[in-house]
């Protein structure tokens, strides 16, 4: 997802960012999950940017999607060709404002950017947990987080700000912590996972346990399934590009040839492209990981967890004030869903402000750098800043 | 019935400043067709409102948001609909009547979900339409009014008495009633007392129901 970003050292960075851990829920205090297994120890990866202020009020969670991690903004080293994968957003005076605002992203539980995940070395039995590592669910995802705050002592969050899955989380929590949560920026996301988004991820996820590498999960000291991840990748990017995108970046132009090669190597330069795409996230993530979290997204469902069971007061615990976003190309999850939710936070009598944004460039635009997007995070964050200061 | 007209709303146009003069200090508003903003962050930053807009372009939509408003993108027939009974002190529908398909159903709904409401519209009945319609024989178009017949958005025709038979009609009660003489863009402008519905170029009603 960070293939957007290019090389901006020069321009407004936080700069240099470290990678930090935090390890927590040591046996015999496992965390118990939705699943109702129990996990420990678990480790969070997690980065921060800008000053927390002395009253503590100013911090704002930003939560990654699927493949992200918890380098959103910044450089680990001046030789980096790229900074973290938010850095149009996060930094001096950007939407996400590093001089005004203390922001923290941690990467989710079950990845494999740092955090406890399927790749992650059981202690008891001194070996990667692969299959063997927990079912994990969005609201298990939250509570790793809340667990780091409170190790950061931060017990208020002026915002929390995210897209798709990050957007999962972001209402997740308006919900679980609803005392803690001031206001919450769900971008290009859904209450529900749909059909359309649950048929994706089972192909992509029926792609790696295809791959005869993956052998059950069990391949982290032998050969990699590689192949079926990168096929993953490549149907995560078509659902992430739309038809007006595709047809724009590469219409039927033919890659380096004059003519058809009558064979199966990738004549299209939308072939190449999904290759290079797949090819490329291979060197960086995990298979299981990329299971476990898909699955994690599919479950994720806000309505099963309102008593009333139709979704429609699933915020009335909150106290949040809403900025949602849609994106007009977004197939993945089309504006009606972003509707949905607005009725719903309205419904419970809570103030949300709606945007949907012209873009063409399909779910992948909220990471695409957006003055109308930062400018509509900025309002909106220095509002809610003006607010605890009345 | 007096329309109090104060230093620090100058800068407002001068229909707004007179919806504004309304305004009780600290009350839930909602604009319908709130295009940038102006009144409701006036009335934010001056009398201390709870605010929600709703406007349907894009563009004014993120300035109202940007301008750290609550704002929704939406249709106002169909985003009134989600809002309980009595959810607002006032709801506000600033010259747009004449764009509605359905104004009978949206004042309905206006007086559902807020106790006052609070409707202005260019005055049809100006002298200045008259005379075009009477002498031209055209179709009027003033600084009011600024379409031609083919690319209007006002698609309902009405004057300050239909208004007023509107109230009758639908039972509705007239609260405060004011006609005024301004550009469009205007900051200034002063109230017509005499002879309105000819010499008016907007009217504004408080309403409520009976």
């Amino acid at each position: 997802m960070s293939e957007y970003i290019t090389h901006d050292m020069t321009g407004n960075t936080v700069g240099k960012v470290e990678k930090k851990f935090f390890t927590f829920a040591e046996p015999p205090n496992e965390m118990i999950l939705d699943s109702k297994a129990k996990l420990g120890p678990i480790t969070i990866a997690y980065e921060t940017y800008g000053t927390l202020d002395k009253n503590r009020d100013n911090v704002v969670l930003v939560l990654h999607a699927l493949t992200g991690d918890s380098h959103a903004a910044g450089y680990y080293s001046e030789n980096d060709d790229k900074p973290g994968w938010w850095d149009n957003m996060i930094g001096p005076g950007k939407g996400i404002d590093t001089d005004k605002y203390f922001v923290v992203c941690a990467n989710v539980l079950g990845g494999c950017m740092g955090s406890t995940g399927p790749m992650s070395v059981n202690p008891k039995t001194g070996r990667p947990y692969g299959m063997s590592f927990p079912f994990v669910t969005i609201a298990d995802m939250v509570r790793t987080q809340k667990a780091l705050l409170d190790h950061l002592g931060i017990d208020k969050l002026l915002s929390l700000i995210g897209g798709s899955m990050g957007g999962m989380q972001v209402l997740q929590w308006a919900i679980q912590y609803p005392e803690m949560v001031r206001s919450a920026i769900p971008l290009a996301t859904t209450m529900r996972h749909s059909a359309l988004g649950i048929a994706f991820n089972e192909v992509a996820r029926q792609a790696i346990v295809a791959d005869p590498n993956w052998n059950n999960g069990d391949y982290y000291e032998g050969k990699k399934p590689d192949m079926g991840l990168s096929v993953a990748r490549m149907i995560g990017h078509i659902t992430y590009l739309s038809d007006e995108a595709m047809r724009r970046k590469f219409g039927r132009r033919l890659q380096d040839k004059e003519d058809f090669s009558f064979n199966f190597e990738a004549d299209f330069q939308v072939e190449s492209y999904l290759r290079y795409q797949g090819a490329k996230f291979v060197e960086r993530f995990d298979a299981n990981s990329f299971l476990y979290i898909t699955k994690a997204a599919d479950y994720f469902d806000l309505a099963r967890q309102d008593t009333s069971g139709s979704g429609i007061q699933v915020f009335s615990r909150s106290k949040a004030r809403y900025l949602v976003v849609s994106f007009t190309s977004d197939w993945l999850y089309p504006t009606y869903q972003s509707r949905d939710m607005v009725k719903a936070i309205k419904k419970s009598g809570l103030d949300v402000s709606f945007c949907e944004i012209e873009a063409e460039w399909g779910h992948d635009a909220f990471l695409l750098s957006s003055e109308r997007l930062t400018n509509l995070v900025k309002g909106f964050l220095e509002s809610v800043y003006n607010d605890i200061r009345k | 019935m007096s329309t109090m007209i104060s230093e620090n709303n100058a800068n407002l146009r001068f229909d707004l400043q007179v919806i504004a003069s309304w305004i009780e200090p600290g009350s839930r508003v909602i604009g319908l067709g709130c295009g940038e903003g102006e009144l409701l962050h006036y009335l934010k930053k001056h009398k201390n409102i709870r605010e929600t807009g709703v406007e349907i372009m894009e563009e004014r939509v993120a300035t109202c948001i940007a301008k750290g408003l609550t704002v929704i993108q939406g249709d106002i027939s169909e985003e009134i609909a989600d809002y309980a009974d009595n959810t607002f002190d006032y709801v506000i529908l600033s010259q747009t009547l004449q764009q509605v398909y359905q104004p009978l159903e949206l004042i309905h709904e206006m007086m559902r979900i807020g106790r006052q409401v609070i409707v202005s519209f260019p005055n049809f009945g100006h002298w200045h339409i008259r005379g075009q319609v009477l002498f031209r024989g055209i179709a009027p178009v003033t600084p009011q009014l600024p379409y031609q017949w083919y690319d209007t958005p006002n698609i309902r025709i009405l004057s300050i008495r239909d208004f007023r038979e509107f109230s009758r009609r639908v039972n509705f009660r007239i609260i405060r009633e004011v006609a005024i003489d301004s550009d469009n863009r205007n900051r200034f402008g002063k109230i017509t007392r005499f002879l309105p519905n000819l010499r008016a170029t907007y009217g504004i009603f408080l309403i409520s129901r009976k």
